[in-house]
């Protein structure tokens, strides 16, 4: 097993023992991406020099003896949704690929601050819009385990990379599955936070109420290292919850006997793939054979998530994205126009790709007067209740289980013309970004050869459980 | 025909804070061009807006001035249109749930009598920074856009249309020097038009008197003086007018005030009208304002004008034109509040406030803010005169003395040899030559005649230089000249 091969955790020890660098796992790390990425092409940048920098920083700080803190010298990759300061931040956009940040995102700051390595900014879906990384300005990302296959988005890039050895972390950003879908198409750990848990400053915005940064790793308990840093409150994002952060790598470590999971048989039914459905059943068996007590809830309004999401989702964006005009930052077309309006116009219509645009004018159209409350004020009201669904049954139980995904990793361009299609996609992941609830992808298993994600959703702040019931899931599992 | 108006007002008012409303640059009038601006304020892509409780707090101040009630929750929206000096193509403003609405403000109406003008709403808003057209500077064709002004926090102030609207221009103008003059005296703000930190939309509709309906209101944009506001609607009644005499029907439209030819024109339609659309910011928690909040404001609240003009009448006697002037700017009204504190005669304090220390600052043109004659001075002064120490005449002297050094009047008085003839014997003396040069003077107050009284005493005054006491000169006349001294 090679050094990129090994979690967070793994190489932590190692580089407390001595017994490897950081410029070794960084090194090794960088073997693999020119080995890999060819095919994958999971990265829209990667910074060599500075990362081995990094490396050799944190090296310095082991060698000196310093009280080293856990994420220091263990690389990571970065969405290239989240601004790094100096280094190009795409969001996968023609808009952006200039776009040099003169900040860093709070999360990027906190993994820094701890002496991470950053190795890259990986690939994804334009601004987050997407659910399988095909729509990015640097080409589709695919799947370690089948280059054939999408990695799934809208953090595809981090999933795979992740998943391949190109990365030993990922940060990656939610908005309506974007972290737990890839990572059930990869086969990677991959967690949504509570919304608040995780600052929210510096990720250019896709739907800002959605939108929430999360970790992905090989298991739940690197997933718990990476969140230990980035979680807790920031007074430069005010939606962030002033709550304190509780140790998370201690909470993974508690078993999980006594504890009472729900399944919500409004996400059994006919659209899921009978093979996945199996898979979970056989995971949801192995938890109660280790002492979880299997209570069947329901969900009622569960139906109506991906489309509320899709109204909320697209209204927000359509007035987040107004601020690429060409004016300030980023791509401009229309030199030779001398009209403010058709600039505008130009700049958008070259600068934003098909989905983009698409969502734009599905979410201009949402709040416009007189359709409003028809759309944007009736999805809010759905939201809430789609919240109380979980609030009770939450009374019940201490976690839910569900699937990820309604279907394996599907191929390169299977759904690309077909928008509903690839929207049914996020079926089981949007109404946890609608009630803020934290949710995590584990992979439970393979169908030839194709990773299935089995979805452990928690109380809000409550990542503690899911992150435990994952852990102990993957240790009991062996997967 | 005789006719009836509606007007209403839309007033920004730019707040005073150190800070701007969404981030922590600083506010400033006169910085180079973005030299105050950071990823928030230039709408760098994943920056977040955090609200500025100062403003808030302000933006309450106003709504209790102004007799608003003030939500319990607030809310702030996003108001998405595209324009360069706008760099998140939206604005942070507020739509529904503002901080503070259906509140009054009172001024006199044309008949004399207090009427309370319907205030609908008070709301918080950023503003969008500035636009600087090549064609200002030189001859080739480009724009510059300066972000130093972009979130810098506004309070937007909208009058009723409905309860209590404005019926004249004499109401108009009287509600926009009330609002400013409250603006002013709780120090939200500096209100100064020529900078643009009071900019006022106005709303007209007229309608021949007796008739049931009024017309469709035009909105008026972009004055930004008083004396523009009401030229626009000088120009605007006029235009409404004859349309309405021809016969057609005035349309809802947007115009603005040509400043030069003193004009309104066309801008846009209420077809052409943009949807803003309106929703709530998903980057800003909704705000809470509980009556702990109200109370600390409340409590920092100076008294306001009207009130301080009716204490100083009742409880001090000042007369109701020097009460006026007394209390029409915050910066005189802090002066005579200062001295107030300290001093007896509070009359001759009004009055010497208006007609002498006035007299200096207008001469020298300084304000009353950096007057060089401190209160308790000032104070000290009046007290020498009321006491009948000095002359007012003398008085003067020493005032003007005073604002010239800076100097305390006692050390004035005293260094001028300024200081009244105490001695009688010295005043005899003089009055004995004075009577003996006007022997005919004398005769006539022997003979029960007044005013030759004064003719001497003029003269005392005179070769005393105006250190002699009045009071007692006159008693001393009387004396001599009836032998019984």
């Amino acid at each position: 097993m090679e050094l990129c091969d090994k979690s967070a955790l793994d190489l932590a020890t190692l580089l407390r023992k001595g017994e490897t660098t950081s410029r070794e796992i960084t090194e090794s790390l960088f073997k693999r991406i020119e080995k890999k990425e060819k095919t994958l092409n999971a990265y829209i940048t990667t910074a060599k020099e500075s990362a081995l920098k990094q490396a050799d920083n944190a090296d310095e700080g082991f060698r000196s003896g310093k009280d080293m803190p856990l994420l220091a010298g263990i690389p990571i990759a970065v969405k290239d949704i989240l601004c790094t300061r100096g280094m190009r931040t795409t969001c996968g956009s023609k808009i952006l690929e200039n776009f040099i940040p003169t900040y860093n995102a709070t999360a990027v700051e906190r993994v820094l601050k701890e002496g991470a390595v950053i190795i890259g900014k990986t690939n994804m879906d334009e601004f987050g819009m997407g659910s399988s990384t095909e729509n990015s300005i640097a080409g589709p990302a695919r799947n370690p385990v089948d280059p054939q296959l999408v990695a799934g988005g809208s953090s595809g890039g981090s999933a795979a990379a992740v998943a391949s050895g190109e990365a030993i972390l990922a940060l990656g950003t939610d908005t309506g599955g974007s972290i737990r879908q890839p990572s059930a198409f990869c086969g990677t750990t991959g967690l949504k936070p509570t919304y608040g848990r995780v600052s929210r400053y510096g990720v250019i915005a896709y739907a800002s109420s959605l939108d929430q940064v999360g970790p992905i790793g090989m298991t739940a308990e690197d997933c718990a290292m990476l969140l230990n840093v980035i979680a807790g409150h920031d007074s430069l994002d005010s939606t962030s919850a002033d709550l304190k952060r509780p140790d998370f790598l201690q909470a993974v470590k508690k078993d999980i006997r006594g504890l009472k999971a729900g399944l919500p048989k409004e996400y059994f039914i006919e659209g899921l793939d009978r093979g996945i459905k199996k898979k979970i059943d056989e995971a949801v068996k192995l938890l109660e054979k280790n002492g979880v007590e299997i209570i069947e809830i329901s969900l009622p309004h569960t139906k109506y998530a991906v489309s509320v999401y899709y109204l909320i989702a697209t209204a927000e964006a359509s007035s987040n994205l107004a601020r690429y005009d060409g004016v300030k930052y980023g791509f401009r077309s229309g030199d030779d126009i001398d009209d403010v309006i058709r600039m505008y116009e130009a700049t958008r219509d070259e600068g934003f790709g098909q989905e983009v645009k698409r969502r734009i004018m599905l979410g201009t159209y949402v709040l416009s007067a007189g359709y409003y409350d028809a759309y944007y004020l009736k999805a809010q009201k759905i939201r809430t209740m789609i919240k109380i669904d979980f609030d009770r049954a939450f009374k019940e139980v201490d976690f839910i289980i569900t699937p990820t995904t309604p279907c394996l990793p599907f191929k390169l361009g299977e759904k690309l013309s077909d928008p509903l299609q690839m929207y049914l996609v996020d079926i089981y992941t949007v109404s946890l970004n609608l009630s803020g609830l934290p949710g995590m992808s584990v992979k439970c298993g393979d169908i030839n050869g194709l990773p299935v994600g089995m979805q452990i959703i928690g109380k809000a702040f409550d990542e503690e459980t899911v992150l435990r019931v994952g852990n102990r899931y993957q240790q009991i599992a062996g997967i | 025909m005789e006719y009836e108006y509606i007007i209403c007002f839309e007033t920004h008012v730019e707040l005073n804070t150190n800070t701007k409303l969404f981030c922590g640059c600083r506010v400033s009038y006169d910085a180079p061009p973005n030299s105050c601006v950071c990823p928030v304020c230039t709408g760098q892509p994943g920056a977040l807006p955090v609200l500025n409780k100062k403003a808030v707090e302000y933006a309450v101040k106003a709504g209790l001035a102004l007799n608003c009630r003030i939500n319990t929750f607030s809310r702030f929206a996003r108001k998405n249109y595209f324009y360069p000096d706008l760099p998140k193509g939206y604005q942070i403003s507020q739509y529904e749930l503002p901080f503070c609405e259906d509140g009054f403000l009172e001024i006199t109406d044309d008949k004399g009598n207090p009427y309370r003008v319907g205030i609908k709403r008070i709301h918080l808003e950023e503003d969008a920074g500035k636009l600087v057209h090549s064609a200002d500077t030189s001859g080739e064709d480009y724009s510059l856009v300066d972000y130093n002004r972009s979130s810098v926090p506004l309070l937007e102030i909208v009058t009723d249309h409905e309860r209590n609207p404005m019926h004249s221009l004499q109401e108009g103008r009287a509600y926009l020097e009330k609002l400013k003059q409250i603006l002013k005296y709780i120090e939200i703000s500096e209100c100064m038009m020529e900078r643009g930190q009071l900019r006022c939309d106005v709303n007209i509709s007229i309608r021949p008197r007796g008739s049931s309906e009024f017309g469709n209101r035009a909105e008026i944009k972009n004055m930004s003086s008083f004396r523009f506001i009401l030229e626009a609607l000088e120009y605007e009644i006029k235009r409404q007018k004859d349309i309405i005499e021809s016969g057609a029907e005035v349309k809802q439209e947007t115009r603005f005030f040509d400043e030069e030819k003193k004009i309104t024109l066309p801008m846009r339609s209420k077809e052409d009208a943009p949807d803003y659309r309106y929703f709530p910011d998903p980057d800003l928690m909704e705000v809470k304002i509980d009556r702990d909040f109200i109370d600390m404001i409340q409590k920092v609240m100076p008294e306001l004008p009207d009130r301080q003009l009716n204490r100083i009448i009742e409880q001090y006697g000042i007369p109701k034109n020097d009460a006026v002037i007394l209390t029409k700017d915050k910066a005189i009204s802090e002066y005579f509040t200062a001295c107030a504190a300290i001093c007896e005669d509070k009359r001759r304090l009004g009055n010497w406030i208006i007609k002498e220390l006035f007299k200096l600052l207008n001469e020298a043109s300084v304000s009353i803010v950096s007057c060089p004659v401190r209160p308790h001075d000032f104070v000290r002064l009046i007290e020498v005169v009321s006491k009948g120490s000095i002359t007012e005449s003398i008085g003067r002297t020493v005032l003007s003395e005073m604002f010239s050094t800076g100097k305390g009047p006692d050390s004035i008085i005293d260094e001028k040899g300024l200081k009244p003839i105490e001695d009688d014997s010295a005043l005899l003396k003089e009055l004995e030559e004075i009577i003996r040069e006007n022997p005919e003077a004398a005769a006539r107050i022997k003979a029960g005649e007044t005013k030759p009284v004064d003719f001497i005493l003029g003269q005392v005054m005179k070769k005393t230089r105006g250190k002699a006491d009045p009071k007692k000169v006159r008693d001393l006349i009387g004396k001599i000249l009836s032998g019984s001294y």
